[in-house]
């Protein structure tokens, strides 16, 4: 084994602008197959927090008394789908706006407790139950507008669809790529190594041994085009996270979960390894016949 | 050790064997002579399974080459070592790692092999060569790398293809005086050669080929095509 990785690294070393080149088509791929798997991720996180919170908000006009929310809280409340109501009143608002703004003087300037509604958080037992209930609220005449996640719900979800088919078409077109590129550069080191492979065989070399070498180094590209472009990503998503989340509001995606990237970097490592493995394979099968 | 029994090559419609057959007993030096296209290299490619022969019959240590499996071929390569006119030396190599890749081949460990290596390179006297590449070396060098490389593994049987035939005279007879060195060792030589000198000095056991057939086959031999 030990003169199986002397080989492979010699392999490497006295060919470094194939090894570049192979390493970087991986990278790529990687990379491109982990900022899809990190949104399609990031994608069902957030339903998921949209549908666990089944929730509508209904905005009142301008000169809606405490009694009308009253009247309107105490029908909701002999509803058996709605399990809790809570009435933000304009103070409230602001006071949730000043914590949400509170790093940016300007905006905070601009805004007073009359510009922003009041409103009446309605939760439900389940998604479905969200409708019927908007439809209740919509009718009152002192609802100025409903906003039901629904609506989130459904464009989330064609969001993560989307991210899944044409993310998995492109990382699978990439894998092909990126096995042809590694097929074509270990046939080509076969094909330079010709005498060295037939003086082998002619002092005893197993085809075994023979063949490691390259099936190791089409490995090695795949674990290091892939084990970067890991880290490049991490590191991204370290350095954006603090942007990142107030996009993100309530939804809890950022920082990301170490277990989870652990977990990403396992499966980097096995897929990487089929990838570059496979490709040499097909190159040893194709041009090393021995 | 080594027996064609009635073997014929045909490579097309040409004929390099027709029915040869010989023994050779282990520890024996045994020079292959004949004119060029006589069929010598292919008599020692046979012995390497480089070509199977069209018909007869073939063995190596007791083990018919006819039947033998593509994976047992490594095996029969450890114990017959070859030597070649050209070297096949590796441009990229050093004197010690030409020598060392044999005993890579056998999956020896890396002292085992440093060890073995710096022994045969001592023994051929080019160890203070050890770190040239080929183009380094002078014909006699790399003659010797190649015999190094070739005999590292102690195999029991060493082929050599014309191994003098771009040497100078002296040169050629240094190369020869280490494969009689080797045959002491009790290492059975076969040895394929157009330089008359040689055979007719070392008076060794002549085995002659014309148009693919053993023409003569005598034990203290002389170089005679006629």
């Amino acid at each position: 084994m030990t003169s199986t990785i002397d080989f492979t690294k010699r392999n490497i070393r006295r060919t470094p602008i194939q090894a570049i080149a192979a390493s970087m088509v991986m990278f790529l791929t990687f990379f491109a197959l982990i900022v899809f798997i990190l949104l399609a991720a990031g994608s069902e996180q957030a339903l998921k927090f949209f549908e666990s919170k089944p929730q509508v908000i209904a905005f009142f006009k301008e000169g809606t008394t405490d009694q009308d929310v009253s009247v309107i809280e105490n029908a909701l409340k002999a509803e058996t789908r709605v399990t809790k109501t809570k009435y933000i009143s304009k103070e409230d608002a602001l006071e949730i706006y000043r914590e949400k703004n509170k790093n940016d003087p300007t905006l905070l300037e601009l805004v007073t407790a009359n510009i922003l509604p009041a409103s009446l958080e309605i939760s439900t037992q389940t998604p479905q139950d969200l409708g019927p209930i908007a439809q209740i609220l919509e009718k009152e005449p002192v609802v100025s507008e409903v906003i039901v996640p629904e609506d989130v719900v459904k464009t989330l979800t064609s969001i993560t669809t989307v991210i899944r088919v044409v993310g998995g078409a492109v990382v699978l077109f990439l894998m092909i790529f990126a096995m042809l590129v590694i097929l074509m550069i270990i046939g080509f080191k076969i094909r330079l190594k010709r005498s060295e492979i037939e003086i082998m065989r002619l002092l005893g070399a197993s085809s075994s041994f023979i063949r490691q070498p390259f099936i190791l180094e089409g490995m090695f590209y795949g674990l290091s085009g892939g084990i970067l472009s890991w880290v490049i990503v991490y590191i991204l998503l370290w350095y954006f996270t603090p942007f990142l989340q107030g996009y993100l509001g309530e939804v809890n995606l950022l920082p990301v979960d170490p277990l989870f990237m652990l977990t990403l970097l396992i499966w980097v490592i096995i897929i990487a390894s089929l990838v570059g493995g496979l490709g040499s394979l097909g190159a040893v099968r194709r041009y090393l016949k021995i | 050790m080594i027996l064609f029994e009635n073997v014929t090559k045909k490579f097309g419609s040409s004929q390099a064997l027709d029915e040869v057959s010989f023994e050779i007993k282990q520890g024996e030096f045994v020079f292959i002579v004949g004119p060029s296209g006589a069929g010598k290299s292919t008599l020692l490619r046979i012995l390497t399974r480089e070509i199977i022969p069209s018909s007869g019959k073939v063995f190596v240590d007791k083990i018919d080459l006819m039947k033998m499996k593509d994976k047992e071929v490594p095996n029969l390569r450890r114990k017959v070592g070859v030597v070649f006119q050209d070297f096949k030396l590796l441009d990229d190599r050093t004197v010690f790692e030409q020598v060392a890749l044999a005993l890579e081949v056998r999956g020896k460990k890396n002292d085992e092999i440093e060890k073995g290596v710096e022994h045969i390179l001592k023994l051929v006297e080019i160890w203070d060569k050890r770190n040239l590449f080929p183009k380094q070396l002078s014909g006699g060098e790399a003659q010797r790398t190649a015999i190094a490389r070739a005999v590292v593994g102690k195999p029991d049987i060493l082929l050599a293809d014309e191994p003098t035939g771009d040497l100078d005279p002296k040169t050629a007879w240094a190369v020869l005086q280490l494969l009689n060195e080797i045959n002491s060792w009790g290492t059975t030589i076969v040895m394929a050669t157009h330089n008359q000198e040689i055979v007719n000095t070392l008076k060794r056991r002549v085995i002659t080929i014309k148009k693919g057939k053993v023409s003569s086959d005598t034990k203290e031999g002389k170089y005679d095509l006629s």
